[in-house]
């Protein structure tokens, strides 16, 4: 079952340069929230300071208090803890190349000293299948490299894989950008049905994906979360004047 | 679509000029004259090794230890099973030294120590190998008192380790930064990743390194001068003088007997069929691993 995200006061750094500031969110559980704004705009880097990614970046560092359900990201949890239990898919598929497609999907659990094979078995047959990727590898998936599908492939791959830790939130960072249409088409129905299970939060360019898939929309301007609110109010009737030029594609 | 396809045609049947035809078979017989270039002086040296040397090989030669000056007959099998145990050595403690600290200086090493020891290990690439030898028989000979098969494997165990590092640190920034994100991001700890998938990722290119640097040392003769010295008999204690097929072969082609100059010729010839054949025996054993993997 997915859980709520609360963000208070979150700032974020890289070196001396600010990135966010003051940022304050309620992402709602089993739900899609889908983050806007132009290039630049802290939209990425919020979401890697929800898992701690943020941080594995050299000089980079955030302040501020993130909860996801019961658990205080910045406090007492250590960032692998965290990670374990959010999954994220980023901009460009990226398996693990001298993995085979059944091992890119075990390796969370593998990596992390799981070894019942049957449990496996099952767990990465029920991801592949939650990833809509099942039937189409299920021949092939101990033979052939996770590396040899094709981008879209690839990319319900990795989420098959971030889906086999049993996360509790995805946070998708861009999934379709490196996508043909056809290939953003199958993921963005996936994120219909994985939000019965995950809460989702999902970076993204492409204003009619955030439109198409997302319930809540928060729209990102240098460093600042500017609005927030349901996705049909954001590209309907937005209180902000800034928002409303971005939406209308006066800038951006 | 009919008139772009016919001016594709018109452009596809234009004739080349003599010109680009002329330019283009000068730079392709420039690329094959210099490929001949690089590939003739290793024709060269094993053409004429097998030439000089393949007379002398035979059943004794590859099954009994040497016989005494001026009496015809022996071989080099002590220093063929002297090379590959001193080789041996000098793997155990190179390799995972080399490869260890590889890791340190791409993973960790962004960092002035890390230009240290990038700048050290370059530095040690340029020693002359008999001041390796030098350094060795400071350390193990002078400490034990004696020569040793354990003094030879130090000495070119120092050879191989920065090849060995630089190559592995190489090998791992090669491994785009994406691949170990996803790691991260499914919760695996900073050492796990670095393990089981930066360095599964970069394996093939790891072991070309520490192929290169084997291939590198297995023909030191200057380190082993007064580190294993050479020995006439077998010897498998680490702590003895011990043979080795190019001491051998320099101690033989500087002697003043025709018999061992022709066996001098045989070992260089063996010296560079047993490290062709190490260094593919490691390629397929890995690339099934790689696969079994």
């Amino acid at each position: 079952m997915g859980v709520g995200i609360q963000v208070d006061k979150l700032n974020a750094w890289f070196g001396k340069t600010q990135a966010l500031q003051e940022i304050n969110m309620t992402v709602a559980a089993n739900h899609a929230t889908a983050v806007i704004g132009p290039s630049g705009c802290g939209k990425s880097t919020f979401v890697r300071c929800l898992n701690r990614m943020h941080e594995t970046i050299p000089e980079a560092r955030a302040t501020g208090r993130v909860r996801i359900g019961d658990m205080d990201v910045y406090n007492g949890s250590s960032a692998t803890h965290i990670r374990r239990r959010i999954g994220m898919v980023f901009q460009k598929p990226n398996p693990f190349p001298t993995m085979s497609i059944y091992d890119n999907v075990a390796a969370g659990l593998k990596l992390n000293g799981f070894r019942d094979r049957k449990r496996l078995d099952e767990i990465v047959e029920r991801s592949l299948t939650y990833a809509a990727l099942f039937t189409e590898v299920k021949d092939t998936m101990h033979k052939k490299s996770g590396a040899s599908l094709s981008g879209g492939q690839q990319q319900r791959l990795c989420i098959a894989r971030a889906l086999a830790v049993e996360p509790q939130v995805l946070l998708m960072d861009e999934p379709c950008s490196a996508l043909d249409p056809i290939s953003t088409g199958k993921i963005e129905e996936l994120i219909f049905q994985l939000k019965e299970r995950f809460t989702i939060v999902i970076v993204t360019h492409n204003m009619q994906q955030a439109s198409r898939v997302a319930e809540f929309t928060g729209f990102f301007l240098l460093g600042k979360l500017i609005e927030f609110d349901k996705t049909e109010k954001i590209f309907t009737n937005p209180s902000d004047k800034r928002t409303e030029d971005y939406i209308t594609g006066r800038f951006g | 679509m009919a008139s772009s396809t016919a001016l594709t045609n018109d452009f596809a049947a234009a004739p080349i000029s003599l010109r680009r035809r002329l330019m283009d078979w000068t730079a392709t017989g420039a690329a094959v004259a210099a490929v001949v270039l690089v590939l003739a002086p290793l024709g060269a040296i094993f053409g004429y090794l097998v030439y000089k040397g393949i007379g002398a090989v035979n059943w004794n030669f590859l099954t009994q230890i040497p016989k005494p000056p001026g009496e015809v007959g022996g071989g080099m099998a002590n220093a063929i099973a002297g090379s590959a145990y001193i080789l041996m050595i000098a793997s155990v403690i190179g390799v995972p030294i080399g490869i260890g600290a590889g890791i340190y200086l791409a993973e960790y090493g962004r960092n002035r120590f890390g230009d240290v020891i990038r700048f050290t290990a370059d530095v040690l690439n340029g020693v002359p190998s008999i001041v390796i030898g030098i350094v060795a028989y400071g350390i193990v000979v002078l400490r034990q008192g004696h020569f040793s098969a354990l003094a030879g494997g130090v000495a070119l165990a120092i050879m191989m380790i920065p090849t060995i590092t630089r190559a592995t640190e190489e090998m791992l920034l090669l491994v785009p930064n994406v691949v170990r994100e996803a790691a991260y991001g499914l919760g695996v700890s900073r050492w796990r990743t670095t393990l089981s998938i930066t360095l599964r990722t970069a394996t093939s290119g790891v072991i070309t390194g520490v192929m290169l640097a084997f291939a590198r040392v297995a023909g030191e003769t200057a380190p082993l001068l007064f580190t294993a010295f050479g020995n006439t008999y077998w010897n498998w204690k680490i702590n003895e003088p011990t043979a080795a097929l190019s001491l051998q072969v320099f101690t033989y082609a500087t002697s003043p007997y025709d018999d061992w100059h022709r066996q001098a010729w045989a070992g260089a010839l063996m010296l560079i069929v047993l490290i062709v054949l190490s260094v593919t025996a490691v390629r397929i054993a890995a690339g099934r691993g790689m696969k079994g993997g």
